[in-house]
């Protein structure tokens, strides 16, 4: 066990499992993991080529070539650095590359806000990637070393997004347990794709498709998804049987039994919101926690089967929708509607650019009758205004 | 400064096979001066090469799923980032043992200096080891004929159309091969159509040289330039003839051999020889403004120590 900042704990969990292409360009609060790597490399503790592209969009191109070619890349960033390499992001999920990238959360501009949210994830929500979210430092480290797995498993070939709330988790100091390299030569097979750049066998990648083949490799890229539930359930007891440390592949149930009110949340909030229904349960209220993981695929069934007693159920969202509202809640309710569940579901803005999740943000969200964001007074403010 | 005649060069990667490294059955148009351009310069390459490739016609033309007209590993992703794609995948190769294959990005006019200008820059910049050809039809050809940042003075494409206030592309073509320089690439050299053995001798020098390497090629299209499919080589031929087009190479950033014309023929053939220039040849605004264009090939001539045309008395 060692205290570190969340940004070495992603970056010590890189260095395990050995990319062996690097690029990135700057971005807070991305920087840190970058830079530590670098060291890294330039310590020759991790034998790797590092690349210091002149853009995001270059960097998301660099390590779609280098994945092509055959092998293991990383890549990581932020908020409009994230925008500006969206549309290499979405032809790396459409061309089955298993990159790997760190997203450290942050808000969107305008205004311009280096601090956190998840409005950044949320716009590549439907590019095919694996989005997954990290609580903690902990959690962020191993869930580095699984996204390899899930995303070099020939049954997946697709690329992972790990989502750390940026500042909050990759600039917060934590105790962390880290994997040894004994454990990701146990936990990560050798990355040996089946088609790669090769002149001895030529093969063209990333063709042009007409009406005829178009959707066929769209499904193919959504049925992978579904598939990458089953990888990433796999993968996790396997880590589970390795290290001791469980993660359910697609959410944590806190104090649920019973619950007549749930929160669902993402990211760092749910840590905070643990505490929030210790409170409420210490004061008779039956409240509980869905701390949600697994954002693409998303978990829609499951949760619909595990909610639908619930009476009323609070979606948190650190994102929004402009025009629409919340976007997991969105999600939520779609799913417990096509369940036919009773919940009723209320969904919550908050914690937008870095605005503080407290815990009175959360006893409000816990409390809130209708749709609405959280201002700064931790007062509820209605949509409809 | 060092200057000499340099009359067709020899191929140095004379293929052997019998077939192309582009195969036949590819889309591109009667006449295209891209797929004779590209089908040289891959041929010269040889086969132990990885080739990266900007959207455009290049890539429409030879991949239309599930069919491929490339013999040689080929990828393509977006329109402006055939150089990093390409700086990843020699990273990769290095990463692996296989540094001995060689990365070429192939882009057009726009993927290279227009939308892909950052990536080429970068690449260079950081001394990667990859050899970026650029494929320039002077325009955004594969979407309809616009004008792009290489698109010559004057020229009429569908968005800077000849009319009443218009005498068709109001800017300059870029000069992009000194921005190229700018960066001291190992290798830079400017081949077209019509010296297919220049080409292929440059395309050869271009790939057994390590660093970061720069080819343009100049590749007339009848469809943009509004010429007759079989006149192809003759415009390409008549851009050098004019100086409109010189036929340069250099090393290190320094300037080791251009092709000398002895006798240089009046832009006005050059431009005649296409219809997007038809407008030209119409009243005194025209003539001013081919003056204008022949202004630009003697200046070209006078920097390279080549040859000015000069009219008959």
């Amino acid at each position: 066990m060692r205290v570190m900042e969340g940004s070495e704990a992603i970056a010590e969990a890189v260095r395990v499992a050995v990319p062996k292409v690097i690029a990135a360009y700057p971005i807070t609060p991305q920087t840190h993991v970058v830079e530590d790597l670098a060291k890294y490399v330039a310590d020759g503790r991790l034998d790797a080529e590092f690349l210091t592209v002149e853009s995001e969009h270059s960097a998301a191109s660099a390590v779609l070539g280098a994945s092509a070619a055959g092998v293991r890349t990383f890549t990581a960033t932020s908020s409009q650095g994230l925008l500006y390499m969206s549309e290499v992001v979405c032809a790396i999920a459409g061309m089955r590359l298993p990159v790997v990238m760190t997203l450290a959360n942050r808000a969107i501009s305008a205004p311009l806000s280096i601090w956190n949210d998840h409005q950044d994830s949320m716009m590549l929500r439907d590019s095919g990637w694996v989005q997954i979210f990290a609580q903690t430092a902990q959690e962020a480290h191993d869930l580095h070393l699984v996204a390899y797995r899930v995303a070099e498993d020939t049954r997946v070939q697709l690329p992972v997004m790990v989502c750390v709330d940026g500042f909050v988790l990759t600039h917060a100091f934590e105790p962390v347990e880290p994997l040894t390299e004994a454990d990701a030569a146990a936990l990560l097979p050798p990355y040996e794709p089946e088609v790669r750049l090769d002149p001895a066998d030529p093969m063209t990648f990333g063709a042009y498709a007409e009406p005829s083949v178009y959707t066929e490799a769209r499904y193919e890229v959504h049925d992978a998804m579904r598939v990458a539930g089953d990888v990433l359930t796999e993968a996790l007891d396997a880590f589970a049987a390795r290290t001791g440390r469980r993660y359910d592949p697609w959410f944590d149930r806190y104090r649920m039994e019973g619950a007549e009110v749930a929160l669902i949340a993402m990211g760092t909030s749910a840590q905070t919101a643990q505490l929030v229904v210790d409170d409420l349960r210490a004061e008779g209220v039956s409240a509980g926690l869905i701390a949600l993981r697994t954002f693409r695929p998303f978990p829609a069934e499951r949760l619909a089967e595990d909610l639908a007693t619930v009476e009323r159920l609070v979606v948190l969202d650190r994102s929004v929708s402009l025009g629409a509202g919340g976007i997991v809640a969105g999600e939520v309710r779609a799913a417990l509607h096509a369940a036919g569940a009773p919940t009723r579901v209320i969904g919550v803005i908050a914690g937008l650019g870095g605005r503080d999740v407290s815990r009175e943000t959360i006893r409000k969200a816990f409390e809130a009758e209708a749709d609405g964001w959280v201002d700064l007074k931790h007062e509820l403010v209605g949509s409809e205004r | 400064m060092s200057q000499t005649l340099v009359e067709e060069a020899e191929v140095v990667h004379a293929p052997e096979r019998a077939e192309h490294l582009i195969a036949p059955g590819h889309r591109a148009c009667a006449g295209c001066g891209l797929l004779v351009g590209a089908r040289l310069a891959a041929d010269a390459a040889g086969g132990n090469v990885v080739v990266t490739n900007a959207t455009g016609c290049l890539e429409v033309v030879t991949t239309a799923f599930p069919g491929s007209a490339w013999r040689v590993p080929w990828i393509h992703s977006v329109f402006g980032n055939a150089a990093a794609v390409a700086s990843g995948v020699k990273a990769a190769l290095r990463a692996s043992g296989r540094d001995d294959i060689p990365v070429i990005a192939q882009a057009g006019d726009g993927g290279t200096a227009d939308i892909g200008m950052q990536a080429l820059s970068g690449m260079l910049e950081r001394g990667d080891d990859v050899l970026f050809v650029l494929y320039d039809n002077e325009g955004y050809m594969n979407t309809g004929v616009q004008r792009s940042g290489l698109t010559p003075t004057d020229a009429a494409t569908t968005t800077t159309p000849a009319g009443r206030l218009s005498e068709g592309n109001p800017h300059l073509k870029k000069d992009l091969l000194a921005i190229v320089l700018a960066h001291r690439p190992v290798y830079a050299a400017t081949a077209t159509l019509a010296y297919h053995k220049d080409l292929q001798g440059k395309m050869g020098r271009a790939i057994a040289a390590r660093g970061p390497r720069f080819l343009h090629v100049l590749v007339p299209c009848p469809l943009g330039w509004r010429f007759k499919s079989e006149s192809t080589i003759e415009v390409s031929r008549l851009a050098v003839l004019s100086n409109l087009f010189p036929l340069v190479e250099y090393r290190g950033g320094i300037l080791d051999k251009v092709k000398r014309i002895g006798a240089p023929v009046p832009v006005d053939d050059y431009l005649r020889a296409q219809d997007r220039f038809k407008h030209l040849f119409r009243d005194e605004r025209g003539e001013v403004e081919r003056e204008f264009l022949q202004s630009i090939a003697d200046e070209n001539a006078r920097r390279l120590g080549l040859p000015v045309y000069r009219p008959a008395a």
